[in-house]
């Protein structure tokens, strides 16, 4: 049976129901062409209120990052400490435009080494079981 | 972008004072509120009517998750004897007070008002530091900043990165600018950290002979600031002295109609140039290495006042995190973009420099109760344009001074020119 296709909102839950289907997904103006990561329901550059879902090639480079050694709550109840610390970055998409994601891959014990430019790949990072399951946006080195 | 357009209307800063900032078990942001509105009352010359204030603005960022009490400015109100007047509270995260400052120029110079107290509180020491980093969180953009794991440290520590690769800053230079700020602070009575980081490390390496443990052996403050049991890293390349510290405080200032002011004092500061801009997310910007909101609001500010980055004598910036002084000084155009961290380097942001920043300590030594600081900042230009400024008063004329008060990451940023004419 063919897949019944909607337009999905252009909200932060359509935009993280993709991330559960490990989708990275865009939003287009179809006027001018900008490309938008977070989604956005009218165009920044035209204003106009013609978009759509355009899913991202997951290629990427690092635009900045940190090692984060004391992390929030459900970043610590993920197993991160002091002793496992992890890396947020911003990240620019191939397509121009860039995003918060979790960075993995890096060899962090010596930071001052890790390179911003480095290419990335579009990950997906899963936590919790059942109902509580989240999946998180991820790049990998 | 809007036009700038000039002040209908004259506004004069006639009085201005704050609490002591720190760590107040026994005080919440009322009692503290009280406290910078009495020595904002003593430091006007002449005295006032307190019945002539019309109205009220109080930044505070989040009373609500910090103090579990919501509607913060009728009970701040109340609490110095101020009711029935108009009291409202302004939320724009950390830039609260310069937005509440802000405020009170536009209600003076609509018409709708002539004399308007504008004050900052925030209590944040209730909390603890994970409690508190995750109140702190809520001014992301929460939906999409904060799954990728990021902290406020984190977001600074992005730019920084960014900035590092850039420009070649090592980080080991962002220390310069903590260096200084407990410097200014050590001079500055209402300091949190009023001390200067040779005695901090002192005191560490006392504190440890004392519990007859063994005593770091630091020899300089460069050992102590390298050292991860000194200074610990809390988001990498930024460590604890890049940070600025959880606070408690409040200021105070009141602002008048310019035709009024002589009621009040014979050396009123004016307010000649008052702007604000909004910014995106950090992720949503052309550069990590530089605040467009903040350029924005300078470039704004410096046109209503008629004056630019060079006529500026003081500045007090936003210094949530050492990185973010140096990219205020670039975005505020008295160094170019890449130069910032050389100038504080070179000593050009010090007391007896060239270009003065932060001489209260910043936020970073002085404290910041996120909510009061662009208040605060208010304080200090009063301060120094007034030559009170005791063992930190910066030397000659200081006639033109501005503030610079971010939200976030640069979500929002109002600037504030001040001037001194007799
Ligand atoms: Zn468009």
């Amino acid at each position: 049976m063919a897949e019944v296709i909607t337009i999905r909102p252009f909200t932060a839950a359509a935009f993280n129901q993709y991330l559960a289907e490990h989708k990275l997904m865009t939003v287009k103006c179809t006027k001018c062409g900008g490309v938008y990561a977070p989604p956005r329901a009218i165009c920044p550059k035209c204003h106009s209120e013609e978009m759509e879902w355009v899913e991202a090639s997951g290629k990427g480079k690092l635009a900045g990052f940190t090692v984060i050694y004391s992390g929030p709550t459900f970043m610590v109840e993920q197993g991160f400490d002091k002793k496992n610390p992890y890396v947020s970055g911003i990240v620019e998409l191939e397509e121009g435009t860039f995003i918060s994601a979790r960075i993995t891959g890096l060899d962090i014990s010596k930071p001052v080494e890790v390179k911003v430019g480095t290419p990335l790949m579009v990950d997906f990072v899963e936590f919790g079981e059942g109902e509580a399951k989240k999946t998180y946006l991820a790049f990998k080195a | 972008m809007p036009k700038v357009k000039s002040l209908p209307r004259g506004v004069a800063m006639v009085g201005a004072g704050m609490s002591k900032f720190g760590a107040f078990a026994e005080k919440n942001s009322r009692d503290l509120f009280v406290e910078s509105y009495k020595a904002m009352t003593k430091s006007v010359d002449k005295g006032f009517d307190p019945s002539r204030i019309d109205a009220m603005y109080i930044g505070n960022f989040s009373s609500d998750q910090f103090e579990h009490q919501a509607h913060l400015a009728p009970i701040l109100a109340d609490s110095v004897g101020l009711l029935p007047i108009p009291a409202t509270r302004v939320e724009d995260a950390c830039a609260s007070g310069g937005v509440a400052l802000r405020q009170g120029v536009m209600a003076i110079a609509s018409g709708m008002a002539d004399v308007v107290l504008v004050g900052g509180a925030e209590k944040m020491t209730a909390l603890n530091t994970a409690a508190v980093t995750e109140a702190l969180a809520t001014a992301a953009d929460v939906p999409f900043e904060i799954p990728a794991g990021f902290t406020f440290p984190g977001f600074y520590a992005a730019m920084a990165s960014a900035y590092m690769a850039q420009y070649g800053m090592k980080s080991e230079h962002l220390m310069n600018v903590a260096i200084k700020n407990h410097d200014n602070a050590a001079l500055n009575p209402n300091a949190q950290f009023g001390v200067t980081i040779q005695t901090w490390m002192e005191g560490r390496v006392a504190a440890a002979l004392k519990k007859g443990k063994p005593a770091p052996t630091w020899s300089t403050i460069w050992d102590f600031l390298h050292d991860e049991g000194g200074n610990p890293t809390i988001a990498y390349p930024l460590r604890l002295f890049d940070c600025s510290p959880v606070s408690d405080g409040a200021a105070a200032v009141l602002l008048v109609a310019e035709e009024i002011a002589h009621e009040f004092t014979d050396h009123p500061i004016h307010i000649i140039g008052s702007a604000q801009s909004s910014g995106s997310a950090l992720h949503d910007r052309p550069s990590l290495t530089s605040i467009p909101a903040a350029k924005t609001a300078a470039a704004n500010a410096y046109e209503m006042a008629g004056v630019t980055a060079k006529d500026i004598r003081i500045a007090e910036v936003h210094d949530c995190f050492t990185i973010a002084e140096v990219i205020a000084s670039e975005d505020l155009g008295f160094f170019a973009p890449g130069e910032g961290f050389k100038a504080a380097e070179d000593g050009m942001t010090a007391r007896n420099g060239a270009k003065p920043i932060n001489t209260s300590g910043g936020l970073k030594a002085k404290g910041h109760p996120v909510g009061a600081s662009g208040v605060a900042q208010a304080v200090e230009v009063w301060k120094q344009m007034q030559g009170q400024a005791e063992a930190r008063q910066v030397d000659g004329d200081v006639n033109l001074a501005l503030t610079h008060n971010v939200g976030a990451t640069g979500s929002t940023c109002t600037v504030h020119v001040f001037e001194r004419r007799n």
